[in-house]
């Protein structure tokens, strides 16, 4: 294997400031250069500390980060002023959740972007402006030149996206971070999303961190998929391999409480209680008060992780082991 | 003497039939009548022509008794609009509604008050339709006691309620909404809705912002309270597969209007509607060796504001003709299907259209 674009080694974040939260816990894994890996979890489970992390945008003083991060071969938490400047955008960059927010609102698109290559690139403001027009036109935006002189309120939510998709393409970065890029659009209008991040990713061989909710998305653009909870990584491997046969307990749990059209009629297979609060973890693993094979061990002992080839889990008792027992 | 009469009045009522079912079985609990509201639009001190933007336009519709309505569509389509109206959180421009047989805040009818107490609503955020400043329990108790209820009595149903959405009185009836998770809260929410003993409820994306496994957790609950108390439901979603799950019943909206309604499983096997069809394959696949290749529709809805005339679908739509931007198609019966309306020229023999069948 050749080496990999990114690597998290036992990532570990907590906030100090106001409201204490351990968000990260040894958070490990490898990501190849053109690869797409699904970040799956609910919310409060450390999928957007992760991205937010690896582009280091957490206050620092309020923030401490223990582990290391490798991204083309640069020590990212260890990166200052101006080299950190070129990393973000140019050597990784991100897609927001929310277009409508991640643009400034007084300046025109056109402006934005011209403004990110030229802070990365020593390039005349005339080949910056035919950049952006030419990559708006590249994410199907009906009209690119007349866009790219309108301020961000007068697009619409599924045009704001793809402006925002485009903007963070412009300088050809290694690596694109998706945070929920989906969550906030129509059904109709998130399938094109999806399907385009998905051709810019094949044209481009970037490598996409795709962070979201919706099984289903996941499934759609990933070759792989982590599951989250509780700031871990509690399993991962290929779609295939978690949407057939997940492992652990908290997956297997989430697929089955995700409506199906074959459920109708029945009582959904929910998952009882709630995420733990991140600012008083239990002390063995953290999904044992809602799991209903947990052991005595489980609630005592953090579960490690095994890997085997790609994939990884943490779980004292894989559903496989407990299904042959029965 | 008095009382003996009433006595023997009310006995052979409570056993056969619920007294407040005051117009019998087969009278549906809820009909709508052309229903609209046109929001004006501020437009420039000069503008000469007033513009509105047209959010509900003329939606007619009724719900059985006991039965689950789902309506679902793009963001932007009305149904919230159509749930507030309902709800008569906002007054129609026109139109009007019968609930059980009885005109809603028409001369002689039901008066609005009555209305709402029979007709309660839950909302997507769940934080925001809480009072802050009030703990859960005083929250559930606040509406039955301005409806007249004795504190005493509204405070014991209240914490009889809380136990029923399965939070524990003792453990959260003092908490203010801060103090809760999103799940608890929506709980609360629904808990406050059925203090009434409503007889419909409208639950517009009440299970949106949940996560996953919270979100059975209330889809669970509220299947159970309606079998419980005999509830009718509205549910407004955008989620498809939410919606096949909960509704007996489904209306698809498009920019204010309907344009297909049936029975559940006839909208999901044989969508009449070329933008429900749209919506169905707009869905993700869970198999990741058949992803999906195809956009089903390209664009984002259109603006609501003056929508030109004919089908309001037929800028987006792969199968339009002339007949489809010079007329407005009205809700026809698909043939052979008795419940099961849709408007489409596609549908519609005598419209002018001439690739019937095209889209099967």
């Amino acid at each position: 294997m050749n080496k990999p674009l990114v690597s998290l080694k036992d990532l570990t974040v907590q906030f100090t400031g106001n409201r204490k939260a351990k968000a990260l816990n040894q958070v490990s894994f490898e990501l190849a250069q053109g690869e797409v890996l699904g970040l799956l979890g609910e919310s409060g489970s450390g999928k957007s500390v992760t991205l937010r992390t690896l582009m280091r945008l957490h206050p620092e003083r309020t923030t401490s980060i223990g582990g290391s991060i490798q991204v083309a071969g640069q020590d990212v938490l260890g990166l200052k002023g101006s080299a950190l400047d070129q990393y973000r955008g140019a050597v990784a960059s991100m897609v927001f959740q929310e277009p409508g927010l991640a643009f400034d609102p007084v300046y025109t698109i056109g402006q934005q972007m011209v403004e990110a290559i030229r802070a990365h690139e020593g390039v005349d403001v005339k080949t910056a402006f035919t950049r952006s027009l030419q990559m708006l036109e590249r994410v199907q935006i009906p009209q690119a030149r007349r866009r790219l002189d309108s301020y961000p309120h007068e697009l619409s939510g599924g045009m704001r996206q793809r402006a925002m998709i485009a903007m963070s393409l412009v300088c050809r970065p290694q690596l694109l971070l998706a945070d929920e890029p989906t969550t906030a659009l129509d059904a109709t209008v998130q399938i094109q999303i999806l399907l385009l991040l998905r051709e810019l990713q094949k044209e481009t061989g970037m490598s996409v961190i795709f962070v979201t909710h919706d099984i289903g998305a996941a499934v759609e653009v990933a070759d792989r998929i982590a599951v989250m909870y509780a700031g871990r990584i509690v399993e991962m491997g290929d779609v295939a391999q978690v949407v057939k046969q997940a492992q652990h307990p908290y997956t297997q749990g989430l697929l089955a409480s995700t409506v199906k059209a074959s459920d109708k009629g029945k009582v959904l297979m929910a998952v009882p209680g709630s995420p733990p609060n991140l600012a008083n973890l239990p002390a063995g693993c953290s999904f044992a008060p809602r799991c209903s094979h947990a052991t005595e061990k489980c609630r005592q002992d953090i579960p490690q992780t095994v890997l085997t080839g790609d994939s990884s889990l943490s779980c004292w008792n894989p559903v496989r082991m407990w299904q042959d027992v029965s | 003497m008095k009382t003996l009469a009433t006595e023997t009045l009310k006995t052979p009522m409570t056993t056969d039939f619920d007294p407040q079912d005051r117009g019998g079985p087969a009278q549906p609990l809820l009909v709508v009548n052309n229903l609209k509201k046109h929001f004006p639009v501020r437009g420039g001190f000069f503008a000469r022509e007033k513009k509105f933007v047209h959010a509900v336009d003329g939606v007619s519709f009724a719900v059985a008794k006991g039965k689950t309505l789902g309506i679902v569509g793009e963001s932007g389509c009305g149904k919230s609009t159509t749930a507030r109206l309902i709800a008569r959180l906002m007054a129609p421009d026109s139109g009007s509604m019968v609930f059980d047989g009885d005109g809603v805040a028409e001369y002689g009818g039901m008066a609005l008050k009555e209305y709402r107490r029979n007709l309660q609503m839950v909302f997507q955020d769940s934080f925001a339709s809480l009072n802050p400043r009030m703990t859960i329990v005083d929250t559930i108790a606040y509406g039955p006691q301005v409806h007249g209820m004795e504190a005493e009595k509204a405070m014991t149903e209240a914490r009889e309620l809380l136990s029923r959405v399965g939070l524990e009185p003792d453990q959260f009836a003092s908490r203010y909404p801060h103090e809760l998770s999103g799940g608890q809260r929506q709980r609360v929410n629904i808990a406050r809705a059925l203090a009434f003993h409503p007889r419909m409820v409208i639950l517009d994306e009440a299970v949106a912002a949940l996560d996953k496994s919270v979100q059975a957790q209330v889809l669970n609950l509220l299947q159970e309270l309606k079998a419980e108390n005999q509830l009718t439901y509205i549910f407004i979603s955008h989620d498809l597969h939410v919606v096949h799950y909960i509704s007996d019943e489904v209306m698809v909206m498009y920019l204010g209007q309907v344009v297909e309604q049936g029975p559940v499983e006839k909208i999901y096997s044989s969508a009449a509607h070329p933008y429900t069809r749209a919506l169905l394959s707009a869905v993700p696949s869970m198999d990741p060796a058949h992803r999906t290749q195809h956009s089903p529709l390209s664009g984002d809805p259109p603006n609501p504001i003056n929508p030109a005339s004919g089908c309001r679908f037929c800028d987006r739509c792969e199968f339009t003709q002339d007949v489809c931007k010079s007329t407005t198609p009205s809700l026809k019966l698909v043939q052979g299907e008795s419940e099961h309306v849709v408007a489409c020229h596609m549908n519609d023999q005598h419209s002018g259209y001439t690739r019937q069948g095209a889209m099967r």
